[in-house]
């Protein structure tokens, strides 16, 4: 292997990941930088402009509170996600979400997004915290404003960041490494502050298809899990990395329900006619006080769904026929053609498969409805979901302990957060993962302003790490002579081989749907040995190309964080969110002693783990 | 359903400094057949089925072809973008027809000026809670804090 060639990249400050989050980042801190005359350089592994969760499109922005209208205020929002979340969520940070969030989406009408109206010039609500949108070129909209507000030069693309650097004295965050998908380069980027605004992670538990539609999951297959993996190695504290989404959806294709149950009244079935949130409706007072409180949280719902379907009531079913029918009756042609208009964009702009599912099954839902099923379990801090960094809340929010000087600077000093990286604040969603990505990029400005030397980076940490970079294409080199058949060789395997092999344990030791979303110690301890194993044998991963030194990379992202994963599950002694996952040996739900965050810090020096709880505090009542 | 090419149509984006579909592909899976100069999908069963090189393609030469083990067969979709809208046809497995246009951007692309109308940054803010031209954004007169705070 010929040696690669170097580029360092001196910048102010570095985005990772060109997400929603990272977009907002962007637009943020060049806003801020123009004050200073300081630099801001975003990195991502695809291009920008169809990037992240967002980049095949969406038909919803989820989190707008419609504050100017009087619709909504933030207190009712953290009531609502505290809510969902059976409890527990850092009030302070989604309180600062809500306050901010309606900002970025006027920003996104100035710019070009087309957002439905009603009659009297509202946005049009979904439901109480969505509107609808023509989101198919959200993305490159907003992709376009973030390239603009930093300057196109400071876009680096095709580049995968696998490790952030550290001033060896000061320990504060100094830059990152990575390396390109399209030429034999390493890029070495110097930095005074950094964002980790990269994606959550898809791909750690085995999902419905295994053959061509692996790829076919609800949350973007390329979402790694770079955001964790990053700040973890890193040594940052990491919160509630136990949490997951399940989400029920359209069988197969994946498509969004939200529509169909909010605005067309939807109701699920299950084969024999019934409403299972009626046959299985004791079960919520199993998970007291939550389960008595409306709007029932998605766990919960799931726990119901799953409770019918274990009695052999499937499959459940969107009665979209009758809630078509009921919603065109007497309209004539017109309207009626425009409900079915809307009813299809959902599914056109941002899960196209799902319309093609239904025309390859010959389904008009207006006269048949639909397969709901459970995903396999995703895990992010963008949607309703919470795992991610511990991090400081705004000064004039966050309640003793959840301030450290800097709004979403994790506890490694200069590192922040945005998005699926942030934990124990769900519900962001796209608009609200671009705000936080704001609220991040001027916090790391007021940061850089404050600590004016440049941190220092190690030179020969910098030579390891590129040396340990190409390391897949060696192990091929040197033993793809040992086998006639180049897949089964016994001195390497293919990242693919590896990630069949973490989906497979992960489903059956750590509650994939495989094992009905149920583990225990005893499971997740033997778990936790295949895992070991797994990482051992990593030594061993073999690339045949760029494409596949990427994949190795990323599996090493997903393995990062299914530990992480399963290690926050064996602490949390309880059952908090069932319908997402189930601890066999504690199946209750416990607020005396598990009303807690569950934090954690890897030690990369050791490959211990250090774990604590840290205390919920409530900024609402 | 990944995406196949048609290799009647590809013609490996000659005229351009980069095929557009490798450009685009989010999850790095279109690249160019260097013998056949053509492009294909290097790894299907990571496709998402998203589109964006279907929508890029200069030669419509890329469409999708149901997953294997999901999708009966017989059936498409296929876009045809604009710059201001989409247009979709669905075609079903029993050869019924539907077609829908969306709008996509009110904007002409490339207008973003992204601190149009932003007072100019003042370094004496930086660490209070506003954020770039909230007052003229933010849509109510003052941020909120939770009440019983300041």
């Amino acid at each position: 292997m010929n040696q690669p060639e170097v580029e360092v990249v001196e910048t102010d400050l570095l985005i990772l990941g060109g997400g929603m989050a990272g977009c907002g980042a962007a637009f943020e801190a060049g806003y801020w930088g123009r004050a200073h005359g300081l630099r801001t350089t975003i990195v991502e592994k695809a291009a920008v402009e169809r990037s992240g969760a967002v980049a095949m499109g969406l038909s919803a922005i989820n989190c707008y509170m419609g504050m100017r209208w009087g619709e909504n205020q933030p207190e009712d929002f953290v009531r609502y996600v505290r809510q969902d979340l059976m409890g527990l969520c850092r009030e302070d940070l989604v309180y600062d979400i809500a306050r901010h969030v309606d900002s970025s989406v006027h920003m996104f009408e100035k710019w070009g997004l087309p957002i439905f109206k009603t009659e009297d010039g509202h946005y049009k609500r979904e439901g109480r915290w969505q509107i609808m949108i023509h989101g198919e070129s959200f993305k490159p909209i907003v992709a376009e404003a973030a390239k603009k507000a930093i300057g196109p030069e400071n876009v680096y693309e095709r580049i995968f960041v696998s490790d952030l650097l550290k001033d060896p004295s000061t320990g504060h965050i100094s830059g990152a490494v990575g390396f390109s998908v399209r030429d034999h380069k390493v890029y070495v980027f110097k930095a005074r502050a950094v964002i980790s605004s990269a994606g959550g992670a898809t791909g750690v538990f085995r999902p419905h298809a295994v053959g061509e539609g692996l790829g076919r999951i609800w949350y973007a297959p390329w979402n790694t899990g770079s955001a964790y993996s990053l700040m973890i190695k890193a040594g940052a504290t990491m919160t509630q990395m136990e949490h997951r989404l399940v989400v029920t959806r359209f069988k197969d294709g994946y498509g969004p329900v939200g529509m169909w149950f909010l605005l067309f009244k939807g109701k699920v079935r299950n084969a024999y006619g019934e409403l299972y949130e009626d046959t299985q409706a004791k079960a919520l007072d199993d998970f007291p006080p939550y389960g008595q409180t409306r709007p029932i949280p998605t766990p919960l719902r799931n726990h119901q769904m799953l409770l019918d379907r274990a009695q052999g009531k499937g499959p459940h079913y969107m009665r979209t026929d009758d809630a078509l029918q009921a919603l065109t009756q007497g309209l004539d042609p017109k309207a009626i053609r425009a409900i079915e208009s809307d009813a299809w964009e959902d599914f056109l702009d941002m899960t196209m498969s799902q319309a093609l599912l239904w025309a390859s099954n010959n389904i008009d839902p207006a006269v048949q409805p639909s397969e709901l099923t459970l995903t396999e379990p995703y895990l992010m801090g963008s949607h309703s979901a919470a795992t991610g960094a511990w991090v400081s809340g705004p000064e004039d929010l966050a309640p003793e302990g959840y301030f450290w000087g800097y709004n979403r600077m994790t506890t490694v000093p200069g590192l922040f957060a945005a998005g699926d990286g942030v934990g124990a604040s769900a519900h962001k969603f796209s608009s609200g993962s671009y705000t936080e990505g704001r609220l991040a990029a001027k916090a790391a400005m007021a940061f850089i302003a404050d600590n004016p030397d440049r941190p220092g980076v190690d030179g020969e940490a910098v030579n390891q790490l590129v040396e340990t970079l190409f390391a897949p294409y060696r192990v091929f080199e040197d033993n793809q002579g040992s086998s006639t058949k180049p897949d089964i060789n016994p001195n390497y395997f293919y990242p693919k081989q590896g990630l069949l092999r973490l989906q497979k344990l992960m489903d059956e030791y750590v509650a994939g749907l495989g094992a009905n979303y149920i583990t225990n110690e005893p499971t997740l301890l033997r778990g936790l040995d295949l895992l070991e194993s797994l990482k051992q044998d990593m030594a061993k991963v073999a690339a045949r190309d760029r494409h596949e030194l990427l994949r190795c990379w990323e599996l090493w992202d997903r393995i990062r964080c299914a530990e992480a994963h399963a290690r926050h599950i064996l602490y949390r002694k309880e059952t908090r969110w069932p319908g997402y996952y189930y601890r066999g040996d504690y199946p209750q739900l416990d607020d005396q002693n598990w009303k807690v965050f569950v934090n954690s810090r890897y030690r990369e020096e050791s490959g211990d783990w250090e774990m604590e709880t840290q205390p919920h505090h409530s900024i609402v009542a | 359903m990944p995406t196949y090419v048609n290799p009647d149509k590809c013609d490996g984006c000659k005229a351009l400094d980069k095929p557009a579909c490798a450009y685009i592909c989010p999850n790095d899976l279109m690249v160019l057949d260097l013998a056949m100069g053509k492009a294909f999908n290097q790894e299907p069963d990571q496709c998402w089925e998203c589109y964006a090189c279907v929508k890029t393609c200069p030669q419509s030469a890329i469409a999708m072809r149901g997953y294997a083990d999901v999708m009966p067969l017989g059936a498409s979709l296929t876009p045809l973008r604009g710059t201001e809208s989409i247009m979709w046809t669905v075609q079903f497995r029993d050869q019924r027809v539907k077609r829908f246009k969306y709008p996509i951007r009110s904007t002409a692309w490339g207008s973003i000026e992204p601190f149009e109308g932003a007072p100019e940054p003042d370094s004496a803010t930086l660490k209070d809670p506003h954020l770039c031209a909230e007052e003229a954004w933010l849509g109510v007169d003052k941020l909120p804090v939770p009440s019983g705070r300041m």
